[in-house]
């Protein structure tokens, strides 16, 4: 690695600023990630030009290569701006980190102008470029990670929060509407979900409606049926409703009893069933 | 017979033809053995028609308490009185049927209001059968 004081770099940026601007652009849309459907060459032209102007700012007193140092603060913000503008607006990671490699070309050229009768300040030179762009390219790619893994992060716990809504059909009733596949993870909180929304409401009757849950195996079948008998113990009654033909089947073939659990066949009939139990009764129509 | 002074025992108070007793503590097995006894004897000299057992304040019910709960509330029906279980927490439940034992036989209700509701339900209708027979 060159001496870092010694480095051509920043006096190149600053003397050549236009024509590396007008040439990365360019090479941008030569390698293709320019991509005008996703993104205005005004926005573009902007991004790079603001770029340049904070790599030079960064560069000035030297250049260090620890880009996490206080000195490569304003261009990490700036990279991080970018990026997540891109992550929103549909580029790849590679398409992003591009947008700061295809940066090389047109700085090798300044340099192989300003420094064509001095092989080993142009190597030098060049490979400093190199060590630097390549880490900043790299920098863009954990950020769009980051932003990905944040999503992720939102969506699950949003689909956590959504997947076990407790309903408030009438007093001393409450459904719970399944839908999703339920694994062991989600089965515990919904059995936790449950036995508080029976506390919480104090409910008499239960109606776990499973219309929405493509498949029940035996392990699904058993937490249903531990969630019945744990809410039983609390004093609550569970109706179990929209098992679908095709799931009836499967439970009587894999021999899964449901004993003290009252089965039926839609939402309708088991609250029918469950008003029976706590005693209202309707007159007229 | 009022054991509130003494330790280790858990009082048992009388409302109409019910009894009533709320188990505040952590329970020892000795105490829930005595329990049992308190209780029998209670039932057979009041001859009370329910009794209501609150458990609102146990954190933990292994499974001998479990059994214990069992035990009583199949003595107090040979005594004819039927026993209601009220305020197991949503944890207790959770662990007494992660061990398997779901309290076969024994009523369970949400507070002692219910409870209290079931037993009068279940004396009502035993009436009416008697009425019809």
């Amino acid at each position: 690695m060159p001496d870092s004081s010694g480095s051509k770099l920043p006096a190149l940026l600053s003397r050549y600023q236009d024509r590396i601007l007008t040439d990365w652009i360019a090479a941008q849309s030569d390698v293709g990630v320019l991509r005008a459907d996703l993104m205005r060459e005004a926005e573009i032209r902007r991004q790079s030009r603001s770029f340049l102007t904070h790599l030079t700012a960064a560069t000035k007193n030297g250049v260090n290569f620890d880009i996490e140092s206080d000195q490569w603060q304003d261009v990490r913000d700036m990279l991080t701006e970018v990026t997540n503008y891109r992550v929103d607006h549909g580029f790849t990671p590679t398409e992003t980190a591009t947008f700061i490699l295809a940066l090389k070309q047109p700085i090798f050229e300044c340099l192989r102008d300003q420094y064509k009768d001095d092989p080993q300040i142009l190597v030098e030179e060049a490979w400093s470029a190199t060590v630097l762009l390549d880490k900043l390219g790299l920098y863009t790619n954990d950020i769009y990670l980051r932003g990905r893994e944040d999503i992720i992060q939102r969506q699950q716990q949003e689909m956590l929060e959504l997947s076990t809504p407790v309903v408030q059909l009438w007093d001393r009733i409450v459904a719970l509407p399944l839908i999703g596949t339920l694994d062991s993870s989600r089965a515990q909180i919904v059995m936790e979900n449950l036995l508080e929304a029976v506390v919480e409401s104090k409910a008499e009757i239960v109606i776990i409606d499973i219309t929405g849950v493509p498949t029940v195996d035996t392990l699904v079948a058993q937490h249903l049926l531990k969630t019945a008998a744990a809410a039983k113990l609390m004093g609550a009654e569970c109706i179990i409703s929209g098992i679908r033909p095709q799931i009836a089947q499967t439970i009587v073939h894999l021999g899964v009893e449901l004993p003290q659990v009252a089965t039926k066949a839609d939402l309708q009939s088991a609250f029918a069933h469950a008003l029976k139990r706590t005693g209202v009764t309707f007159t007229g129509q | 017979m009022t054991h509130f002074l003494e330790p280790n025992r858990i009082p048992i108070f009388q409302i109409g033809d019910c009894l009533l007793l709320t188990i505040q503590v952590d329970l020892e097995d000795r105490m829930i053995m005595t329990l049992k006894d308190d209780l029998a004897e209670r039932i057979a000299k009041t001859h009370a028609k329910g009794v209501l057992i609150d458990i609102s304040a146990l954190d933990v019910v292994d499974s001998f308490i479990g059994r214990m709960l069992a035990n009583i509330s199949a003595i107090a029906r040979i005594l004819d009185a039927s026993t209601v279980i009220v305020g197991m927490r949503p944890a207790v439940a959770i662990t007494l049927v992660e061990l398997g034992m779901s309290l076969q036989g024994v009523r369970t209700a949400l507070d002692v209001d219910r409870g209290m509701e079931l037993i009068r339900r279940g004396a009502a209708e035993e009436a009416a059968r008697l009425h019809e027979a």
